[in-house]
């Protein structure tokens, strides 16, 4: 299995005003089993991180390996999720799901069959020929992840995925996405503003700080561990250690700002 | 029951129908929806009776000489004479026909030119530094300006006439096809790349498809300029074709047969944009839902 590591990465925009410097020195481990969250204010550079770990944006400075080989662009190893869901309009739910294994040339009775298996696991069932467009905000983001494991990358990352949910479908998707990653042992870098919803889900957190883009701090927790081992999802987030852990957060955050 | 009561009734019967015909489909659950969403046939029929009314009361009243507006009757007699008898030695049927294939026969040809170049100009430097001065520096000029000048190079036979209408629907289908493929998200795009996907399955894949609403909506505008290009195009030494027989026409006076030209060339524009419409809602139901 890999590790996924980020050494001293830098990331400067050059822009008229002066360069932007985005990312500052940035060192990150994503290992087995991990589910790596990034918070901090906007602009602090989390989505330029998210974009280098994928590939997209080259990194001004450092390196970004899986496993000692430094990535050289985007590749079927890390698949993203998006605020903005990105499903294809044209294409209906199970088109969606297995548009990953289409690319890859998967045929398509095999990558119906894979984009059923994660169809269920999202709790989309019935939805196969439905049109996205017609399906709710939640839904959507699910097939968004649902595409993304069908085609089993080592690593998950999600730029505010569940961003644009209400509360209460956005703590139904949390639910879920604890339970898919458990049962399908990804690893996962996960972007979010909300504190509540890092603490929840991460298994790591990071806090980062603008200008220029910096890790600032990190945090390793366990609710998440203590959510799959059983315990209810409201009862954690009432407990003592997590409301400590939610202020020493925002105190840090509130800091930067 | 006596005969005022009934009318009364009837009369409370049609004031309900009128009330209904505003409220009828109004759709229920969308009443905070898109502005002017909901149909809108009936307002247009009742229009398009309107504007008829009105044509029919200004010429029956003799405000204007047939001359310059015959009534609506007077071409409606036109319409019957020339679509059994022909004018100038085509009924108009066959007059509508020939118009009809030049505009498609142009039409055609943009497609398979049009389209290709401009998908080319937006997703490649090359075709579009190549393709940009020639079309930028064409598409403003009239196609009346540049008529002669086909004609001195392509004589006045039926290619100068299609190349005419040609000219006038690439212009406006390559910019479209060209602004079509920014239509594709940059998320859509990260994502496909994030699968693999090499930069040709990212075009076929994504940013073909994204285009396509654009790409439709462009035909649909450029259909419209051949036809606006059609009278123009039927000048040079035709024979038949419906510019060609209101063009003739008007050298006679003969105002009724304009004026049906004028309503069938409408007319056709108008149907075969119902039915680029049509393939539309087949093609891209999810246009502007994204
Ligand atoms: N393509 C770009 N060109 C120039 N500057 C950029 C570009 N992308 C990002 N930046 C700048 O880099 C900084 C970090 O941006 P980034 O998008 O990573 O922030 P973020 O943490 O994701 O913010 P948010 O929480 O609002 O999404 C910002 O100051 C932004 O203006
Ligand atoms: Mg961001």
């Amino acid at each position: 299995m890999s590790t996924l590591q980020a050494d001293n990465v830098s990331v400067v925009f050059p822009a008229d005003s002066g360069d932007v410097h985005a990312l500052d020195k940035a060192s990150l481990t994503i290992g087995e089993g991990d589910f790596v969250v990034a918070l901090g204010a906007s602009g602090c550079g989390k989505t330029t991180l998210l974009n280098a770990i994928a590939g997209f944006l080259a990194p001004t400075e450092g390196t970004i390996a899986i496993d000692g080989t430094p990535i050289g662009g985007p590749g079927a190893d890390r698949a993203v999720v998006f605020q903005k869901h990105a499903l294809m309009p044209w294409l209906n739910v199970i088109d969606n799901v297995a548009f990953g294994l289409q690319i890859q040339g998967v045929e398509r009775a095999k990558r119906y069959e894979m984009a059923n298996q994660y169809l269920s696991l999202l709790g989309l069932e019935g939805f196969e020929t439905s049109a996205v467009y017609q399906l709710s905000g939640g839904m959507q983001q699910r097939v968004g992840v649902a595409r993304a494991l069908a085609t089993d990358p080592e690593i998950l990352l999600m730029d505010k995925p569940l961003g644009a949910l209400d509360a209460l479908t956005r703590e139904s998707v949390q639910e879920i996405l604890l339970r898919v990653w458990s049962e399908t042992r990804k690893k996962v870098f996960f972007i979010t503003h909300s504190v509540e919803e890092a603490l929840f889900l991460g298994t790591k957190l990071i806090l980062m700080s603008p200008r220029p883009g910096r890790i600032t701090h990190t945090y390793d927790l366990d609710f998440s561990r203590r959510y799959l081992r059983g315990e209810p999802a409201r009862a954690i987030k009432a407990s003592q250690d997590f409301i400590e852990m939610r202020e020493d957060v925002l105190s840090r955050i509130h800091g930067d700002a | 029951m006596t005969v005022e009561a009934n009318h009364k009734q009837a009369g409370r019967g049609i004031a309900r129908v009128l009330m209904n015909i505003g409220r009828r489909r109004r759709p229920t659950t969308e009443v905070y929806g898109q502005p002017g969403a909901g149909r809108s046939s009936l307002i247009s029929f009742a229009t398009a009776f309107v504007l008829l009314l009105v044509w029919w009361l200004v010429t029956n009243a003799e405000l204007v000489k047939p001359l310059f507006l015959p009534p609506p009757e007077m071409v409606f007699d036109k319409f019957v004479e020339v679509s059994s008898e022909g004018f100038n030695n085509a009924t108009l049927f066959e007059h509508a026909l020939q118009s009809i294939m030049r505009v498609f026969a142009a039409f055609a040809l943009a497609c398979v030119t049009a389209i290709p170049i401009g998908i080319g100009m937006g997703v490649n430097k090359l075709m579009r530094g190549l393709f940009d001065p020639p079309i930028e520096f064409y598409r403003p000029i009239p196609p009346l300006a540049y008529l002669p000048l086909i004609i001195i190079w392509f004589g006045i036979g039926e290619t100068s006439k299609i190349l005419l209408i040609y000219l006038g629907i690439f212009a406006p289908l390559a910019l479209s096809a060209r602004a079509g493929v920014r239509s594709a998200s940059i998320e859509q795009i990260h994502v496909a790349y994030s699968f693999g996907a090499s930069r040709w399955q990212v075009l076929k894949h994504v940013v073909f498809k994204a285009a396509l609403p654009e790409i439709l909506t462009g035909m649909r505008i450029a259909i419209g300029f051949g036809w606006t290009v059609l009278v123009a195009a039927e000048m040079v030494a035709a024979t038949s074709g419906l510019g060609y027989m209101v063009l003739s026409a008007s050298e006679f006076l003969n105002t009724s047969v304009v004026i049906l030209g004028i309503i069938v060339i409408g007319f056709l524009a108008y149907m075969f944009d119902m039915i680029m419409r049509f393939i539309e809602g087949k093609l891209v139901p999810w246009k502007g839902r994204a």
